[in-house]
């Protein structure tokens, strides 16, 4: 399956101009994480979203398939090339093997299969963080280079700095190693503000590449089961909801398991996600066993032969033991199904959050097993900063971020740019 | 993580006691850890930056008393000056307009609104005899009016008939009629989350403020907020002007920096914290308490108060009395270990408890909880009523009895027995020296454990009490072998042993403590 879905993007690409550009790709597109393969699909279907930008800006409707698939190539492509890379591209529905969209990769061919869902004509999160934060008082950007124009780095602005940092949540000692860098790299130095922000978003880029990674589907279960857990109000029904329209989009068939049987209007709440993306719904009614109902899930999404479950289960605090007791019963039961069960286990972050996440992170993990990272919440001023302490400390992947309410708000983790927008630097 | 400010500071500023005053430069080493517990507990920057600056002012110079080392000298400016920074005690939500009074909820998404509404309406209906009408304004969020309705149901209380399609606005409006013609005293709206960068939504909450004329906006904010509590406090009350704040998950293990952040740009009261996701889990604002916990000291004064509510005060007499002849037998200690079940148990007393938080988990790891009270309990009501009275009656064929009757054996009667008998020990000591009676018992296990803020009667007052000594005591105990189960009943009665003389019910504790260290 999985050789067959690359032969078809090499040939592709061989009948195409865009091996050229692809070829010509690889030290650009290196930072995205981003492999030969993938690039030579991305080149071919590159001309398809600008067309929809020059031609419809406003448009949101997905590009029909065909139309990818014969459109040329233009010369502008390759100069583009990395503003596409990095920005959404159009849908390409493959019959045989279901094409992923941005962010997910199969386990067996390591690859991201680099094909978007939503098509270009919305900012990137990145542009609206940005756009955010010049919208408000607090804005860092211009800050630093308030800071810099042309002077030495001594302590005091290293602690300017610092408190920069701190500012976005990334935690005293975060801080402190970050600025450490910086000054034992440029001490005494003349710097420009310029220079600083860039170095530092280096710096914080560096530890956040080795958790920027697609979500990996182990397609040959049937169904591929994500548990989606975290604290109350962190978003995980919304982005459970984001991730089926990702998902079903791209051509699977997604169950989604109601597993907050405590919160009211919870069980309801997922359902019209379900109604919205085309998706299976498994529910109970309030007050049920949520193990049990996770248990059911699975069966019945193994007779209808899901690609993917779902699971959504109720908020807690990480702090409440008998609440994180039946966490660990609902993988426990999930276990007896198939002993890879859950094969993801997603935890959600509010980027608003301070330095407890750690904490979250920690007890989540320990308990239930967090295999993977969701922040959501990126479009207001918070820049979630915490994130780079959890990613020096626990290493775990980051998949996507939340950067809305709509069924498109969810996209990529890039470290690169959340680099920048902690760094606070202006253009994107 | 810093485990608390005042170990910090200590180490700092140890070798400066015996000096007078303090001077600008112990002040400015001390005020550098300051600003980083503070950081470190989520309060924004530029609160830091004035809160250090007003401490400066304070602390240097300020005399220091013989007694006590410049590093705790400075916890309590810091301390003082953090409950003054969050304001005075009980504000309560403001009824004080002719009816229907609107109430408005406003916040970020996943703030806790719709579960607030609820429970302040809950409130209000259970406290005040109030009417109370909810609706739900989010039309955004799936199901978000069918969660409102669903609560609604469950506390009994109205909530406005959704109808399909309805702006915001509209509702708003609908909502306020609906309350005049059906005589509710209060209608509550509960609006839709939204991030105040959304110019739009921004907009829709000042409409909706306008037609509603609510008498209080009240900003329900996460209390594990980070640095961006300043921005979103500062923007939602520029731009419909709070009346005042909820603060929800309080019951986290956060530090919750994040009130002072808002109370400080803001400076609005926090008139309420939602501590539990069940309904009758919010409380009023307690700024000394908050201050504590960032600080790192732990919620002993709620540990007390819980424990004056559950106490029998009759009984508490009585005890009391018997303690003062030095008498402590089989029943009293039923009695205490029945409180502290009424308490919430070891967990519940443990999680309260400064620096033992931490322990709560280790202890149920190990195997200690609370049905170690339920068989101890076991034993003593399976004993006779002489043997009860006078634990010495207990020989061999009797402990098979009892142990029979309980389902035990006889080393977990022996064990009990022990612990009584070390409690009992304890009480003789109380009985014979009043005055310093709690310093020369700690004195036994630590050499100045004396809890002296905590004994010396009535509230005791956290300012003046070492939350260094509670570590202190926390680590005996877990080094005196808590976590072996087997060595574990020591330590049930004791615990609730925290405000002797004016809870007498709860003074029978702390005898069970000194026990621990014998056990090493």
């Amino acid at each position: 399956m999985a050789l067959g879905f690359i032969k078809k993007i090499f040939t592709f690409g061989k009948d195409e101009p865009a091996t050229a550009a692809a070829e010509e790709l690889p030290v650009a597109a290196a930072g995205e994480g981003v492999n030969l393969e993938a690039l030579a699909e991305e080149a071919e279907t590159a001309s398809a979203p600008e067309a929809a930008i020059e031609e419809n800006a406003a448009s949101l409707e997905d590009e029909p398939p065909e139309e990818v698939i014969e459109s040329e190539i233009r010369a502008e492509a390759q100069e583009e090339i990395a503003e596409i890379l990095e920005a959404s591209t159009a849908e390409e529905a493959s019959p045989a093997q279901p094409h992923l969209p941005k962010g997910f990769a199969l386990e067996e061919v390591e690859q991201k299969a680099a094909e978007p869902v939503a098509p270009q004509s919305r900012l990137s999160w990145f542009q609206r963080l940005r756009e955010g934060l010049s919208r408000t008082s607090q804005q860092l950007t211009g800050q630093i280079a308030a800071l810099f124009t042309k002077r030495k780095l001594d302590e005091e602005t290293l602690e300017e700095l610092e408190e920069l940092l701190i500012q976005s949540d990334l935690g005293v000692e975060t801080a402190m190693r970050i600025t450490g860098a910086l000054s034992s790299e440029r001490y005494g130095k003349d710097v420009s503000g310029e220079d600083v922000t860039r170095i530092m978003a280096a710096e914080i880029g560096k530890v956040l590449a080795p958790v920027a990674k697609p979500l990996k589907l182990d397609l040959s279960h049937k169904p591929h089961v994500i548990l989606v857990v975290g604290v109350n109000g962190t978003g995980k029904t919304t982005t459970i909801g984001k991730l089926a329209a990702k998902l079903s989009g791209a051509g699977l068939k997604v169950t989604l398991a109601a597993g907050d049987t405590f919160r009211a209007a919870a069980i309801e709440q997922l359902k019209i996600w379900a109604e919205r993306t085309g998706s299976d719904f498994i529910g109970t009614k309030l007050g049920a066993d949520a193990a049990g109902l996770a248990f059911d899930a699975f069966q019945q999404a193994k007779a209808k032969k899901s690609d993917v479950l779902i699971i959504d289960t109720a908020g807690r605090l990480q702090n409440k033991t008998e609440l994180m007791a039946e966490l660990e019963k609902i993988v426990r039961v999930l276990g007896k199904l198939d002993p890879d069960a859950p094969h993801t286990v997603l935890q959600t972050l509010d980027a608003t959050t301070g330095q407890n996440a750690m904490n979250q992170v920690e007890i989540f993990r320990n308990v239930a097993g967090v295999s993977g990272l969701i922040m959501t919440k990126l479009d207001g001023t918070a820049r979630g900063g915490i994130l780079v302490s959890i990613a020096a400390k626990h290493k775990l992947p980051v998949y996507f971020i939340g950067v809305g309410e709509g069924i498109d708000d969810l996209e990529p983790f890039e470290a690169d740019d959340f680099a920048r927008a902690i760094a606070g630097i202006a253009q994107s | 993580m810093f485990e608390n400010l005042q170990d910090r500071l200590g180490s700092i500023l140890n070798g400066l006691t015996g000096r007078g005053a303090l001077s600008e430069a112990d002040v400015s080493a001390a005020l550098r850890e300051v600003r980083r517990a503070l950081l470190e507990a989520d309060v924004a920057l530029e609160v830091v930056r004035s809160f250090t600056d007003r401490v400066r002012e304070k602390a240097v110079g300020a005399e220091i008393l013989k007694s006590i080392k410049p590093g705790q000298m400075v916890v309590k400016i810091v301390h003082d000056e953090l409950i003054e920074m969050l304001g005075s005690e009980g504000v309560g939500i403001d009824l004080n307009a002719p009816a229907p009074v609107v109430i408005m909820m406003v916040g970020l998404q996943g703030s806790g609104k719709t579960t607030t509404t609820a429970k302040i309406a809950n409130r209000l209906v259970t406290r005040e005899r109030k009417k109370v009408l909810m609706a739900s304004l989010d039309t955004r969020r799936p199901a978000a009016q069918e969660q409102l309705r669903q609560l609604g149901v469950q506390v009994s209380i109205d909530t406005l008939p959704v109808i399909a399609g309805q702006s915001p606005e509209d509702i708003a409006s609908r909502a306020v009629q609906a309350a005049k013609l059906g005589g509710h005293d209060v209608v509550i709206l509960d609006t839709a989350g939204r991030t105040h960068i959304d110019e739009p939504l921004m907009q829709e909450m000042a409409e909706i403020k306008r037609r509603a004329k609510p008498h209080e906006i009240l900003l329900v904010a996460d209390s594990l907020t980070g640095q961006d509590a300043v921005n979103l406090a500062r923007s939602f009350d520029e731009r419909v002007g709070i009346t005042g704040l909820v603060l929800t998950r309080m019951d986290g293990d956060g530090r919750g920096g994040a009130a002072l952040s808002m109370r400080a740009v803001t400076g609005k009261p926090v008139k309420l914290i939602g501590t539990g996701e069940r309904m009758g889990e919010l409380d009023e604002f307690h700024p000394r308490r908050i201050a504590d916990r960032i600080l790192g000291m732990g919620d002993i004064v709620s540990l007390v108060e819980k424990a004056a509510e559950n106490i029998d005060a009759e009984k508490a007499a009585a005890m009391a009395a018997k303690m003062a002849k030095g008498k402590f037998d089989l029943n009293d200690l039923a009695d205490q270990l029945k409180q502290m079940q009424k308490m919430g148990g070891m967990g519940g007393i443990m999680g309260l408890m400064p620096g033992m938080s931490g322990m709560k988990d280790k202890m149920a790891a190990a195997g200690l909880d609370d049905s170690l009270f339920k068989r101890q309990l076991a034993i003593i009501s399976s004993m006779t009523k002489a043997e009860r009275a006078n634990p010495d009656l207990l020989k061999h064929s009797r402990k098979k009895r009892i142990a029979a009757g309980s389902g035990t054996d006889a080393a977990d009667i022996n064990k009990l027995l022990k612990m009584h008998r070390q409690m009992a020990d304890m009480m003789k000591l109380m009985g014979k020296n009043k005055g310093g009676m709690m310093k020369q018992m700690m004195g036994g296990l630590a050499n100045k454990m004396g809890l002296g803020g905590l004994m010396g009667g009535g509230m005791p007052d956290l300012a003046n009490m070492d939350p260094k000594q509670l570590e202190a005591l926390a680590k005996q105990a877990e080094a005196s072998g808590l976590m072996k189960p087997g060595a574990m009943p020591g330590l049930p009665g004791g615990l609730p042993g925290l405000g002797a003389p004016k809870l007498p019910g709860l003074g029978g504790g702390l005898p069970g403590l000194p026990g621990l260290p014998k056990k090493k």
